[in-house]
Order: structure tokens, then sequence, then C-alpha cells
């Protein structure tokens, strides 16, 4: 820190604590008070499709594969990061790659998730689990994989399993990269994937 | 910004957008249609009000305890890795990126959405200073090529019709001329966006929150623009006002529920991303904090609740003088009802007519997420600005005559006959003159037959007659 940027530091600190305020207590949220749903996996679907994602219930990692299959953007991709090999074979070798700008021609990207949300169609992704985490922002397309018993029903839960975040990257994603930035009409694929598929496992 | 401003009158500044009624009368239906979609997330909630309530709380907390809480943040950044600096105003600021940039040799900066550059005037002055500065929010592209300003702060080209847009890519960007669809507007612009990514140096984003206990902050974004900003270059440069934190990584649960909901009507971002620390060794997190007159309005007692604000826009959208005036009527980084309230804050005598540019409806405050009470605290600006003597000459005149004539109730009774009378007997042409502004718009009312009090004295001897019998009885 500069000479002159220490002196800042000392100057808004003094100035804020040169006037004292009475802090009312932190509040602690009451789980009791917060909405919970009969069925997580019903609302997380109906929620996701409202964000614009697309939720498939899968019992095998093979039936993502052949879900994606169907998808004609999927059959014509030719780059392919995947962090779930059992489901997608990657076609790019995320271990080789050192610069994330080697990334921008990825079509699609497959990676797990930690958990959804029901209330808001969320899917929390931890950075640790990323090679890059260009990937999930750069692909064209984006899958990922969830368990149908990893659903929390809103943001206390969410943050409650989170716990003490580590140090790095994480970041909940609810739906596709999307914008409605020309006259308010909104249209899927801003910067990042065009389209979210959620695979739910059991 | 730190050049002096002109004196913002916003009725003159709103003239252009008002008297162009087909205009005003769109952007008032959009901006109603993002209040309907808030509404209706604001009612999936059975809990709003309490999630109000304990974010309200969580922000009073805060900022009465912040310099505890910059501390302890300071110190949890600094231990993942993260350099922090702090700016006692814009300029500094602003000294404090460009020396960042010139320390790494950097000529393009890819840079996702944040009021707080703006307010500093951050992209005008690195590229007076040589470099190229991309803003990489959709919106705020727009408004960058046309040479404008934002004009709502989480919508900042709601004032632009799509087929200016389509002008404007056509020219800058080579789309088709007449080109007018939003979906083929906003490809031409990823592809263009993508370009500037990839060839981008440093990566600038703002802060929704900053976590004291966890050292971390917290960028919210739909588009995405934000991550691919800072996670292709090796440095990421985040810029924060001071009142940004929040104490504990749970609070972020209740602000993370009202932000989108409030804003756009979505029930969370596309993306939230939490940052805790830089990318790898290799890479650098910078994290400005910013005052640039925030511990000011922290001492007032009257406005300190202002700093609660989490810039959801929801005021914005639910005003009905912002909605039919424009954003940029109100000459002001912040427009709106808060912005109404910061800017004089800023400088109470360039935007001494703001807190005069609300009905006092008080839709504001029934709507802000962290109730705010904003219409209460347009009013108390507007009683400091009497004191500091800052509101137009024929306001105060009217006051005081109006101040005098109540006090002399022969003399009210007198105005208010001879009221009655001119108003049925003068003509149009003279009540509607160009001195008369208020009357520009409206009509003046039908004169009553009698005052109040001619009518009380006639009806007053049956009234208590009946009372007194009742009372009999």
């Amino acid at each position: 820190m500069s000479e002159a940027q220490s002196n800042s530091r000392q100057i808004i600190l003094d100035r804020l604590k040169g006037c004292i305020v009475d802090a009312p207590e932190l509040p602690t949220i009451d789980p009791a008070r917060v909405i919970q749903f009969e069925d997580r996996l019903q609302q997380f679907q109906d929620t996701l499709a409202s964000v614009g994602g697309e939720a498939h219930l899968v019992n095998t990692p093979s039936e993502i594969r052949e879900k994606l299959q169907t998808i004609e953007v999927f059959q014509s991709a030719r780059r392919i990061a995947s962090t779930v090999p059992d489901a997608v074979t990657p076609t790019v070798d995320l271990a080789t790659i050192d610069d994330p700008h080697a990334l921008s021609t990825l079509d699609w990207t497959i990676v797990r998730g930690e958990f959804g949300v029901a209330e808001n169609g969320a899917i929390w992704i931890d950075g640790k689990t990323l090679p890059h985490r260009v990937m999930i922002f750069i692909a064209q397309y984006l899958a990922i994989v969830i368990s149908r018993s990893d659903l929390l029903n809103n943001m206390h839960e969410a943050y409650a399993r989170i716990g003490t975040p580590d140090p790095g990257f994480g970041v909940f994603v609810s739906g596709p990269s999307k914008t409605a930035d020309i006259e308010q009409s909104l249209v899927l694929g801003a910067h990042g994937c065009r389209k979210l598929q959620v695979f739910l496992l059991p | 910004m730190t050049s002096t401003l002109p004196i913002v009158d916003h009725p003159s500044a709103a003239r252009e957008f008002v008297t162009n009624e087909p205009r005003s009368h769109w952007h008032d239906d959009s901006l109603w249609f993002v209040r309907s979609k808030r509404d209706k997330q604001a009612q999936s909630i059975p809990e709003w009000e309490y999630l109000r309530e304990q974010a309200s709380t969580i922000k009073n907390h805060t900022i009465a305890k912040l310099p505890e809480y910059l501390q302890q943040f300071e110190a949890n950044a600094t231990r993942l890795g993260a350099v922090v600096h702090w700016a006692a105003d814009a300029e500094e600021h602003n000294r404090i990126v460009l020396e960042l940039l010139r320390r790494n040799d950097t000529l393009r900066i890819v840079k996702s959405k944040s009021m707080l550059t703006e307010e500093c005037g951050l992209n005008e002055y690195l590229i007076d200073n040589g470099i190229e500065v991309v803003d990489t929010d959709l919106g705020e592209r727009i408004v960058q090529l046309r040479g404008e300003t934002p004009s709502h702060i989480v919508l900042p080209a709601i004032h632009i019709k799509k087929e200016e847009v389509g002008d404007t890519f056509h020219q800058h960007l080579g789309t088709r001329a007449g080109e007018s669809d939003p979906q083929v507007l906003t490809e031409a612009a990823r592809g263009h966006l993508r370009g500037k990514f990839l060839s981008g140096e440093v990566g600038i984003t703002g802060v929704n929150f900053a976590i004291a206990d966890t050292g971390g902050l917290v960028v919210c974004t739909n588009e995405g623009n934000a991550d691919l900003g800072v996670s292709l270059p090796r440095i990421h440069i985040a810029c924060m006002g001071i009142e940004k934190l929040v104490p504990r990584f749970q609070d972020l649960s209740v602000f993370t529920r009202l932000l989108a909901r409030s804003a756009t009507g979505q029930p969370i971002t596309s993306y939230t991303s939490h940052f805790h620390g830089p990318r790898d060794e290799n890479s650098e997190l910078h994290i400005v904090l910013v005052d640039n007159g925030r511990s000011k309005i922290r001492d007032s007692k009257t406005f300190r609740e202002s700093l609660n604000c989490i810039r959801c826009g929801a005021c914005m959208n639910t005003c009905p003088v912002y909605r039919r005036s424009g954003g940029h009527s109100y000459r002001a980084t912040v427009p709106g009802p808060i912005g109404s309230v910061l800017g004089p804050a800023k400088n109470a005598k360039a935007h001494k007519s703001l807190p005069f540019a609300c009905s006092l409806c008080g839709s504001c405050t029934d709507v802000c997420p962290v109730k705010i009470p904003l219409h209460h605290q347009l009013l108390a600006w507007r009683k400091v600005l009497v004191g500091k003597r800052l509101v137009a000459w024929n306001k105060r005149m009217a006051m005081k005559a109006a101040s005098f004539l109540f006090r002399n109730p022969t003399l009210f009774a007198a105005a208010g006959y001879f009221g009655r009378v001119s108003l049925k007997v003068l003509p149009k042409s003279l009540t509607h003159n160009r001195f008369n502004t208020w009357a520009k718009d409206r009509d003046l009312p039908e004169p009553p037959k009698e005052s109040f009090h001619e009518w009380y004295a006639k009806n007053r001897p049956s009234g208590a007659a009946t009372a007194s019998k009742e009372e009999r009885s």
C-alpha cells in the first residue's frame, strides 16, 4: 500500500470512528419462517424452466449421454469439456491447458453441481471442481449434473450447506446467460451459455 | 464525477422527455412491466416482509459498525491473497486503478457494470490516459457506443428503442441497416464482445456484496459478463463503495433472495459469483474500497439509512416521476428516488431540485427491499434545502406569502373570495399564462360556490341542535 493510500485508510477509518452509532443486534433467520416446499423436485424443475433452463430426470450417467445425443447442437459439437467422464467423454483435455483463452472455442461443457435450490432454480458449482473456471462461462452450451437428493428449499439452507467458503470461487447458476437490455425483450445467450441443461440423477 | 457539475433543474432537464408523449408513455410502460414482475416475485414469497425487516436490520447494524467490519474484511481478504486499497474520493480511486494498469502495462480492460466506477468517472479517466475501456454489460455497451450515460442503474439502456440500438450497431458493429430484432442484435453484440473478452488484459467489476467474516465478494449478473471478464485475464480489480459490506456469509441468503426479485422480478440472477481470493498463485485480485462522501452520509442521522441501498433499482421502476421523465433528467449517476437522496448529499447545490422531483406518493418506500424510508428522506431534504436557502426564489416567495396568508384569517377569507370569483370570470388566457407553470398541463379546478367557512356557518346551527337534542334524549 502506498503512503497516500495508507493515509486514506486512516482518514476513512477516523472519519467513521468519529461518529459512534448505536447498532441493533444482528438477527438470526428463523428457519420456521422461510419457505419450504412439499415437492422440492417439482418446484426446482418448474423454477428452472421459468428462468430458461431445462431439467431432465435420469437414473444413470449413460442416460445423460443418451439424452444429450438427441440434442442437435450436441451431435454437432466438436470441442467438449467434461468433468463428468462417466456421462460424457471429453474431447478437450483440460489438464493440458494452461491458458484459459485456449478454451474460447468450447462448444459444450458438462460439469457437476453440488446442490440445487428449489426456490430459484439455482445450482451451486464449487470452483474447486473446475480445472478452469472460465469453462462454464465461455462454452456455447452448458450441462450441469446434480443429484435429486441434493435439492434444498431456499437460500438460507444453501448458505448453511456451504458453511465457511474455502478460498477460491463458487457460483450459483440459475438458467442460461440472458439479457433484456434491448427493450426488455428477453434474449437467451448473452455472453455465456445459450442454453442450460440440468440432469438430475437419483 | 469529480469535475463541477452544472446545477440541475429537473423540470427543465425533463422537458424534452415529457413533451414527447408517446415516448414518455412507452418508457412508463416498460418500467411498469418490470415493477409488475417484481410484485409477482415478492408475492410468491410468504416471508417477503420478514426478509425486508431482516435486511434492514442487518444493514443498519453494518453501517453502525462499519469501521470494525471494514477492518475485518480487509484482514480476511488480505489473508486470502487479495490486495485491499483504500480511496478517500473518486479521484484517488481512479488513480489507484490506473496505477495498477500501468504497473502491468495494460492497454485494454473489460469492465462489468459498476455504478461506483460510473460515479467516479473511471471510464473517461482511463480513456484520457490511453486505455481502451470496454463495458461488457449489453445495456452499458449500447450506451457506451452511443456516447451516452446509463439512464437506469440496472437497465442502463431502458430509454433506448430497439430501432435506435439497430442504428448504433449498424454504425459500430456492421449489422444490417434497419435491423431491430433484439435476438439478432444481441447475437451481434455477443460476437463483438467475445473478441473484447479474449483480448482484455484486466477485468474490472463492481461488487454487489462484500463479506466481512470471510473476506470474499459477490458479483451478480444475468449475462455472465463479469465472470467472462475476470476468468480470462490474470488480474481482477473489484471496485466497491464502503457501504457494500455484510457481516456474515449467511447474511447473503437474505440479500440474494431480495436483490433480483426487487430489481427485475427474477428469483435470482443467472450468475451469483463468489470470489474468495485470486484465481491462482499467478493471478491477482485487487479490491478498491471507496468512501467518496459515504462516511459523511453516515454522520447524518436523517440520511444514514440511504447507505443501506443495495442498488436494485426497484424505487426507480415504481416512481411515477422517474417513469415519465426518464433517468437522464436527473443528471446524476444514480437517478430516481434513491438518487435524489444521494445526489444532494454529495452536492446540495448541484442537485437541489431532485428532492422536489417527487410527488411524495411513497411507492418507493413500499418497494424498497431494505426499507429505506425514501419519501421521508426526500421530504427531509426539502427542509434542509430551504434551510440552506437553496430553493428557487419564486418557490421561497410563494411559501412566505402562503405563510403570511395562513396567519391572517381575514386576509385568508378575502383571498378565498377573490379566488373563487376571479376563477369564475377570468378567461383561460389569463389564468394559464406563462408565469403559472403549475397550470401548464393542468386545468384549474371548478371554483366552489362558497367557502368552507360559509358552508359551516350555514350548517352548524342545525347540526348543533341535533347533537344537543340527542344528548337530551
